[in-house]
């Protein structure tokens, strides 16, 4: 590094090799990225938001939303669950006692301490998650063990993790999700939840409302801010507002007052109810329940 | 450069210096503002955690728009134009010229500054872009970008301009910043902060490869290119095992650009691999850039009369321990636990006001007597900042980090969210302490800039009035 040239020749060629890599080669390889179809299905994945929806996610940006929430599930593996649907002629105590002998097989030898927690105080309710094993050919065993003696099950591919069993997805998140989001608010702190499908856990607009006016009214150990500039509390006027909020307590607004969402609450509503990845896809497999019935 | 002079001494000022005087007094001047501003408006936004319906009613300084706010205004507000500050003196005495385009580098400081008031007023307003260390929306970034140019031009200028061609170990890592940073942050403006934004995930990447190669490469670039100019001046010594420093840079600029991307984010798997591997490798830089200043610093008999060879020593160790950190944020086993939480979070801040922030304000004791000619109005302020800086990080970003893992285990283990939330918002409690001790010792150095130029330019008042005021001598009237 004599001359002032080497240096420069140095850097250009670093950091020229890293633009390669990390802007040009992904914008070639996603740039081109459409809508897929869903695996093991005709429909489409993702689909476009409505209108006030992807006006919502222009408030959720320029609150910085962000800041506290991902929108981004991880996953840790893939398992395949054997669920009991019918016992057929069986009674649950037979059954039981079948199962139980079925640990002599090499195959499922292991999974015999699992099992025996699984039916301990099971009184015959179904369906009944019977195993999950991480290994598709054990899962197939016991299912085809199932079968011969006339019970029905079914075994369905299911997304691992703690992510998952918080219930905040069923697969964890692929570049597919944010195909139409603009800009991508990925996240990269959970102060609060992560909301990359808050849309199929709150259904309802009036109650996603409710929690960004005072979220305490909702859950009662939130640490979430209220957002109470995104709303007005005016007098009521001739009728009641029909998108006013029903509050109750320490939240309501003094008699005579009614706390109606504004516009920009109302779009981000929208945007919250429409955060969902819940569709299968090639790169991120599970089996539906509802397909599975 | 001149190791055997002593870093102590002041008298007087050379034309050189004085040639820098009026940018560096602009860089500095606004950047300790931004720098007081930044960590207030942090405070304000962590009272949301302390008192989550402060700001209920206040749409600008709910925590998302404040958070974004005051983060920028420390990386934008003070830590760029303060490293271009002591970049562009640190090239004119390396040099042995003085400042070449000294207008241009005014001009330039205002429109940085400028620049950072748009953007901060921007996304107070919720006109934040969305992209993290991105915030500001195009009309600032073009200021910021004009001004940026404007003293790369300066400062290549002086470079050409200098009497000894050989070029020291601090050249190449400030040079190399030079390009760096015009090249990132057109190309992050350019994609994602414009009317066609790529798709999807690209976003997030490019996203990625932006804050990475801003809060890891440049200001290590800077912090140890700048480092490596004072160190050898305190050691009294020339800078041992120039060969490790040079396999440092190259191994700096080689590895580094590729880190910073999440092991989990969801994009194609070779990215994340990619960085993870690249991250790892970052290890050698941090490890020879360890070797060569404890090689220099070792057995040198150092004056630690003032307080810069303490400010620059705390540096580096944070420059060690920051890079640590970063590295273990990719390696998979360890980001399972803690992506998502106050790690990351702390990880950044520890890289802005622990490493780059206190060797800069090292750098800026180190210069202002010299470039005014003068000694501080208030020296015994430098020694009390050193304590509030130090005292204040560590309260600040220790704390996170203990926090940020237990968050993570309770995250990764399956426990429910609100115990996380509840464990990690105990231990942000504790690390605002941190910040109101750090505002502190910003207002001590911002009292000492801002006292010194008043003097300056009462001074210059003072000698106008005077010379508008002398009596007219004849000959002058004749001729």
């Amino acid at each position: 590094m004599k001359t002032g040239v080497s240096v420069f020749i140095a850097a250009f060629a670093a950091l020229g090799a890293s633009w390669c890599g990390f802007v040009l080669a992904p914008s070639l390889q996603l740039g081109g990225a459409g809508q897929q179809t869903v695996l093991n299905g005709s429909d489409t994945y993702p689909i476009q938001r409505t209108g006030d929806a992807t006006l919502g996610a222009q408030v959720y940006r320029a609150n910085g939303c962000v800041a506290c929430h991902t929108e981004q599930v991880r996953q840790t593996g893939v398992a395949c669950e054997v669920t009991l649907t019918s016992l057929g002629v069986h009674k649950p105590a037979d059954f039981v006692d079948y199962v139980r002998s079925l640990s002599v097989l090499p195959k499922l030898a292991p999974y015999t301490n699992a099992l025996n927690a699984s039916l301990k105080d099971w009184t015959g309710e179904l369906p009944k998650t019977l195993m999950t094993s991480s290994d598709k050919e054990i899962a197939t065993e016991m299912a085809d063990r199932l079968k011969a003696i006339g019970i029905k099950s079914e075994t369905r591919i299911v997304a691992t993790g703690a992510d998952i069993a918080r219930g905040w997805g069923l697969r964890q998140s692929v570049a597919a999700d944010y195909l139409y989001d603009q800009p991508v608010q990925l996240g990269s702190l959970r102060a609060g939840p992560d909301l990359a499908n808050i849309g199929t856990r709150v259904l309802d607009a009036k109650l996603q409302l409710q929690h960004l006016y005072a979220p305490k009214s909702v859950l009662k150990d939130s640490t979430m801010p209220p957002f109470r500039y995104l709303f007005e509390v005016r007098k009521i006027g001739s009728a009641p507002s029909p998108d006013a909020l029903t509050l109750t307590g320490e939240f309501a607004p003094p008699a005579g007052f009614e706390v109606v969402p504004t516009t920009d609450a109302k779009h981000l509503a929208a945007y919250l109810l429409s955060l969902k990845s819940d569709a299968p896809l090639y790169e991120a497999p599970f089996t539906p329940v509802t397909a599975a019935k | 450069m001149n190791p055997t002079e002593n870093p102590t001494s002041i008298g007087g000022t050379n034309a050189n210096d004085a040639s820098c005087r009026v940018p560096l007094l602009a860089l500095f001047g606004g950047a300790a503002l931004w720098l007081v501003a930044g960590l207030a408006l942090g405070i304000v936004a962590v009272m949301t955690f302390h008192k989550p319906d402060m700001f209920a009613d206040c749409a600008f300084l709910t925590y998302g728009r404040a958070q974004a706010a005051a983060n920028d205004l420390l990386l934008y507000g003070f830590v760029i134009p303060a490293a271009l500050g002591v970049m562009l003196w640190i090239f004119s005495r390396l040099s042995q010229a003085p400042l070449a385009l000294p207008l241009a580098a005014v001009a330039a400081a205002h429109l940085w500054h400028l620049g950072v008031l748009v953007g901060t007023i921007s996304i107070l307003l919720g006109d934040s872009t969305g992209h993290p260390w991105l915030e500001y929306p195009r009309a600032a970034a073009v200021l910021l970008f004009a001004g940026f140019m404007l003293i790369a031009v300066t400062a290549a200028a002086t470079f050409g301009f200098r009497s000894q061609r050989e070029l020291l170990p601090a050249h190449w890592f400030l040079f190399a910043a030079l390009l760096v940073f015009p090249w990132i942050y057109s190309t992050a403006n350019l994609f994602l902060v414009s009317n066609h934004m790529p798709r999807g995930v690209v976003q997030a990447i490019i996203g990625w490869w932006f804050a990475n190669n801003l809060l890891f490469v440049w200001l290590s670039l800077v912090g140890v290119g700048i480092a490596f100019y004072f160190i050898p001046k305190l050691a009294g010594k020339p800078l041992a095992q120039t060969g490790y420093a040079l396999f440092a840079f190259l191994t700096l600029i080689f590895f580094g650009t590729w880190s910073g991307i999440p092991t989990n984010a969801p994009v194609p798997a070779w990215l994340p691999v990619l960085s993870s591997v690249a991250s790892a490798l970052v290890l050698v830089p941090i490890v020879a850039i360890l070797i060569v200043t404890l090689k220099t610093l070792c057995g040198a008999n150092i004056v630690c009369q003032n307080d810069i060879s303490c400010f620059i020593k705390f540096g580096m160790a944070s420059f060690v321990a920051s890079g640590l950190l970063y590295v273990s944020q990719f390696c998979p086993q360890y980001s399972r636990v803690l992506d998502f939480t106050w790690f990351g979070v702390a990880e950044s801040q520890f890289q802005l006001l622990g490493f780059v922030s206190m060797i800069l304000f090292g750098a800026i004791y180190y210069i202002l007597p010299r470039l005014m000619g003068t000694a501080l109005p208030f020296p015994k302020f430098a020694t009390l900042h050193f304590w509030f800086a130090m005292a204040g990080v560590l309260l600040f970003v220790v704390p996170l980090f203990i926090g940020g893992m237990k968050q993570g285990h309770l995250l990764a283990n399956g426990a429910p969210f609100a115990e996380s939330s509840a464990v990690a918002l105990k231990f942000l409690r504790i690390s605002t302490t941190g910040q109101l001790i750090m505002l502190l010792g910003a207002l001590l150095l911002t009292l000492n800039i801002l006292v010194m130029t008043l003097k300056w330019k009462l001074g210059l008042a003072k000698a106008l009035f005077a010379a508008v005021t002398a009596p007219l001598e004849t000959s002058e009237v004749k001729s």
